[in-house]
Order: structure tokens, then sequence, then C-alpha cells
């Protein structure tokens, strides 16, 4: 027997496991691969900014004694009826399509009780978010399934949706798995077809004609109704200088962080740029153009917790907007359902394969005993629970930092753990008063 | 029609465009009817009405008119831009002259007839709305078109039809070149019974037995990679 001393298998860190696995997976079937979600891959983010909090020269809020307030107004630049929210965290859109019924139910119900808004997506409204949804944004998207006038009265505001953080530039799909009799007839589509959602509007193309279109808009609803515009975390700047241009009231500014119901792995990998490199350059569109405060910039991509509401309100956002985590607070990737994962070849927090219509917990699917597992009231209330302490949590940073106002944090109230974040967010290296790009 | 004698003016160098819709948008009566004058292209006339009343509008104009429309007849006595009567739901919208991109885009229904020609991209993703053009059609027409019928008495251009789904069309003369997943297929008598009964509703002097009828192969329906070259 050979004694000669081998070394350790090493892995190779570009042909990984997981790699391997994906090449195999092509080989095998001929096709991209398609999931659900945001991007996976580590990008720099909130967790790498850190709150310097009062100091000698800084004056701090007593934590449940001193009022912090949490309200925001979306919608003062045009909107006769802007929208008041009691808590800068708004529910983003999200399909009747890819989420079934009581999941669309339980998402009104959580954020009407928090007192925020919560967003339609592509295939139209639907009885059950309307009806449980004190506040309404109604998505206006290139494919315009289910798009109609009564529809666009009685919603609360309008969102344009441009793009999305997941894949800028792409559109929708929505495997046949999923678009079962109501869902067809919604989009007034054959039932069980992969039904495809284009990547532009089909009668506009480029800003001076979006300001035409929410021109229409806006007569068709008799200016009530405030206009956001939702872009993809591609060229940030320019796209909020061109929204305001093309007459936003609010801006939604999603990063690639933010999730999708059923797209490309490559387009979500590999499009777009991470939520906290978009915030700054928005911002500062907004202030060139003084317009920072009067039309409202919404961030959305990647926000889990009250630290990271913060932290974008301190970079200059108006508000946030939550989907993957409020959908994991209904209950999606939940560990009770384990073994339903194992069997689908996932496990709880990776389950990702929302297009196929076969979620454990009965939210991304339209199959009738799936979807009952999913109670919407209960749901509802452990979404409004956990929007309760992202508020929470987001009012005891701003305390610390002396803000009566959570819209009154700063970047000055930030550092940053690494100098990639640093350079994002534009704040100082922790230690330092650098800021990379800014010189000393 | 009503009488000329109840016809209200609305006179766009008098009033402001808001003034205008809302009077059209608040007007309820099947009797009433208005007219819309001075329009100098002017965009987003007579939208979002929701009341069977005549709406006329003399001249020529910008995007969007008679965007959304359910239930009224708006007869523009001139040409449109681009997206009229886009999206409308039910309703009647004559263009006497030409219309410009996307005429009767994502329209769920009612009747647009374009008594000239309709550039590109007419009736895209339509999803149930009948167009009869009297002349003809541009680039990519029908491109995504769910449902509803596309007449066109003229010619069509490149890619007609490109990604359909269930949208029947109707050429009657030549079409330059059919979009991904398009085939022209059989008329049935059912089909010349549909053909018939707009080509009247739209006072087009044509006989259904002059078009061909195309429609969606539906082979791209369901993903399948040995088609992915015919994208």
């Amino acid at each position: 027997m050979d004694k000669t001393p081998r070394t350790l298998p090493r892995q190779s860190w570009t042909f990984s496991n997981e790699v391997n696995s994906e090449i195999r997976r092509a080989a095998e079937t001929g096709i991209y691969d398609i999931r659900g979600g945001g991007a996976k891959r580590r990008v720099p983010h909130f967790d790498d900014l850190l709150f310097l909090g009062a100091s000698m020269s800084r004056y701090p809020l007593e934590g449940y004694r001193e009022k912090c307030e949490t309200g925001v107004t979306l919608g003062t630049r045009f909107a006769k009826k802007p929208i008041e929210l009691k808590i800068p965290i708004t529910i983003a859109g999200m399909s009747f399509g890819s989420l079934s019924g009581p999941a669309k139910e339980a998402l009104g119900r959580g954020a009407t009780m928090a007192g925020t808004s919560t967003t339609t997506g592509d295939g139209g409204m639907t009885e059950e978010e309307r009806g449980h949804s004190e506040k309404l944004v109604y998505q206006y998207l290139p494919s315009r399934y289910g798009m109609n006038p009564d529809d666009l009265r009685r919603a609360d505001a309008i969102e344009v949706v441009v793009g999305q953080g997941a894949k800028p530039g792409g559109g929708g799909m929505l495997l046949g798995q999923k678009i079962t009799e109501r869902v067809a007839g919604m989009r007034d589509l054959p039932q069980g077809i992969d039904q495809r959602s284009a990547c532009r509007h089909p009668d506009w193309t480029g800003p001076d004609d979006l300001e035409i279109k929410i021109l229409e808009l806006r007569e068709i609803t008799k200016w009530e109704k405030p206009i956001y515009i939702k872009v993809g975390g591609a060229r940030p700047y320019y796209d909020v200088a061109l929204s305001v241009k093309a007459g936003a009231d609010v801006i939604v500014l999603d990063g690639m962080q933010g999730g999708t119901a059923a797209t490309q792995d490559v387009f979500i990998e590999n499009v777009g740029q991470p939520t906290l490199a978009c915030i700054r350059p928005a911002v500062q569109a907004l202030q060139d153009l003084g317009m920072h405060r009067k039309v409202q910039l919404v961030v959305s991509g990647g926000i889990r917790t009250g630290a990271d509401v913060a932290k974008a309100l301190a970079l200059g956002a108006d508000a946030v907007s939550i989907g993957t985590a409020a959908l994991i607070a209904l209950g999606d990737n939940d560990p009770k359902w384990e073994a339903e994962y194992q069997a689908l070849g996932s496990t709880t927090g990776a389950y990702d394969d929302w297009h196929e219509g076969r979620d454990p917990a009965g939210i991304t699917t339209q199959d009738p005993e799936l979807m009952a597992r999913l109670d919407p009231v209960a749901a509802g209330r452990r979404l409004r629970n956990y929007l309760n302490v992202l508020t929470l949590e987001c009012q005891t940073l701003a305390r610390a930092c002396g803000k009566s106002h959570v819209h009154n944090l700063e970047p000055e109230d930030l550092c940053a753990l690494t100098i990639e974040a640093a350079a994002m967010a534009q704040v100082p290296l922790a230690g330092t008063n650098w800021i990379p790009g800014k010189g000393i | 029609m009503p009488s000329e004698t109840g016809v209200k003016t609305l006179d766009m160098s008098a009033m402001e465009l808001r003034e205008i819709n809302e009077t059209l948008q608040s007007a309820a009566g099947s009797n009433e009817a208005f007219e819309v004058t001075n329009t100098r292209g002017a965009h987003a006339i007579a939208v979002g009405l929701d009341a069977p009343i005549h709406v006329t509008v003399k001249g020529s104009t910008g995007y969007y008119c008679a965007g959304m429309n359910k239930q009224a007849t708006i007869h523009v006595k001139g040409s449109v831009g681009p997206g009229a009567a886009e999206n409308m739901m039910s309703g009647t919208v004559i263009v006497d002259g030409d219309a410009s991109q996307y005429a009767g885009a994502t329209g769920h229904g009612g009747l647009l007839v374009v008594k000239g020609n309709a550039s590109s991209r007419c009736g895209i993703s339509m999803k149930g709305i009948d167009i009869v053009v009297h002349g003809n059609i541009g680039h990519m027409s029908a491109f995504m078109a769910q449902k509803g019928n596309l007449v066109v008495l003229g010619d069509a251009g490149d890619a007609l039809g490109d990604s359909l789904y269930e949208a029947r069309l109707f050429v009657r003369g030549s079409v330059k070149s059919l979009g991904a997943d398009c085939v022209e297929k059989e008329m049935r008598p059912e089909h010349l019974k549909i053909l018939a009964d707009l080509l009247e509703k739209a006072g087009a002097d044509a006989k259904p037995e002059e078009f061909r009828r195309y429609g969606s192969a539906r082979k791209l329906y369901n993903f399948n990679i040995d088609h992915a070259g015919d994208y």
C-alpha cells in the first residue's frame, strides 16, 4: 500500500459544486434556470453601514418617551389626493397569479393594520386586495393585463412600472402551471400557456412620451391620484432625473436584491446595481433638480430590518418598500415545511421555484389545496407585527441619533465598514473621514 | 346621433383640457352630444369617458385621443397621434384620417375604425377590441395580440402578428412579412361572418371573400428549446 501522504481533495473556486451543478442542469435540460426572488450573491448592503449615534455633538431622544414621528405623505407634487402613510414602509407590487388570492388578501390586511399601502402587480387588481387594502397602489405595466379605467379610478395611486431591480430591461413570465382559469381570464389569455409580460410599454417610448402618457392617466383620474414611476437600479441618476421630467409624483427605485416572481437566474444575478449603490445618485438627481422631498423617493430591494429602513432613509429616501421580506413574514420559506422543501429538491430559506406553483407555504401558488394552507387573517397579523417591529427598530435608531422624525436621519449619521460601501453610500469609512471618490 | 341643435361645443382655444375632459367624463345621457373644436393636436382629448354619449372631435389630435373609452362614440374628423383609443373597453371610435403608432393598443373591447392608414404597432397587445383600417398598416402590427379582430383593407407591413396569441387578423392586400408564430389560416364560414359584420359596422366597401386570415401557430405558447430560434 502506498504510504505517500496525500493532500486533501481541493475543490475549485471557479468550478464550485454549485457552478458544476448548474452546468449539469443546463446540459440535461437545454434551458436556462428560472427562479423567483432577487440576487443571492453577496453585494455591499446596509449591513456594511453603521449609525454613529449621539455623542458630545449630538443630543439623543429618550426611547419610549420622546416622540419620533414616522408618517410620510407620498404624491405631494401634482396629485390632488396624496397618500398619507403612518409608517415609511410600503408593500411592493406582487401580482395575483404569481401569488395566491389569500396571499394578496393577507398583504392587504397586514398593510392596512400597520397604516401603510400595498400594491397590485401584473395581472390586474383583485377584489381580495382592493377589499382588504385601505390604500392600494395600482401598477400600470407593459403587459396591461387586466388594466381598465374603473380600477384606475378606484386605486389610491398609480405606479407606472418601467423596470424592476431583479431584471432591469426584462419582462416577466408566468409559466403555464400557474395560469389557471381565473388567472387566464384576468389576463385575456388561454389557460395553461406560458405567459410573457412585455419588457417595454406598448404605447410609449422614452421619457417624452411617458410625460404624455402620465397626462392621459391624470386626465382619466381627474388629477387625483399620485403617479409613481418604478425603475430598476440601472442608471439611478439619469433614471430619476428623467422620471422627474416625465412628471412623477413619486419614484420607486428597486435595487438588484429586489425580488421577482420568475426570471432567468443569469438575469437576476448579472444585471442591475445593488440597492446601496443606487440611493445616493438618485437623491443627488433630486437635489440637483430642487426636487428632493418634493418628489418622494421610495427605495426597495433587500430591506429586511428596521436598521435597513433607517439607513435607507438616512441616505435620503422618503420611504422603503418590501416584497420578499413581506412574503417571509406571511410564512414563505418557513422551516415547518422543510420536509416538503426537501421533496422539491430545496431547503428552507433557499426555496425559490415560485414559478412552478408548488409552494408548500401556499403563497406563490394557484393550487387550491396549497393555497388553503395560508390563513389570510393570521398571515395578515404576522405581517402587521413585522411592520410594527421594523418601525420600532427604525425609531430606536433615529432617537439614538437625536431625531424627532425618521426623515431627519441623514448621511452624517452613518459610517461604512468597507471601502466599497463607503464609496456607494458616500459616507466615511469607519474610523476615518475618507469617502472614496470624494478626496480627503 | 342626436340632432345638431343639441350639440354642445367645447372650444379648446377657450377651455383647458381638464375642463373639456371633465365635461365629457361627467356627461351621462345617451342623447348628449358634444363637439370639440380647435384641437390643434392636443394630447389626451376625450379620455376616460364612460357613458353612451356622442363626441365629434373637429380636427387632428395628439397622443391618446379617446384613451380607455367606455360606451362613448367618438368621431375624429381629422388624424390622430400615437395611441388612439388605447385600452378601449367598449364604444366606438372613428378616425376619418390617418392614425399614428399603437392605434387601439391593448384595447379590451369596442370598435376602432381608421378610414385612412394606421402606422406601426396597430393593435399591439390587443385584448378583445375590433379594429378596422380602411387603408394600410405599418410594421409589427398586432404584436402579442391576445384577442379580438384586426381587419385591414389595404396592405400590412413587416412582421404582422409577431408572437400572436388568439387575435384574428384579416388582410385584403399584401403582407410584407409575418412575425414569429403567425401563419395564414383557413378562412371558414364563421370567419366570413365575423368579417362581414365588422365591414358593415365600419362602413367599409369590401367583400369578406377578398381577405385572407392570419392567426397563431401556437408553437410558442409553452417554451420549447427547439423553438428558441423562432424568436
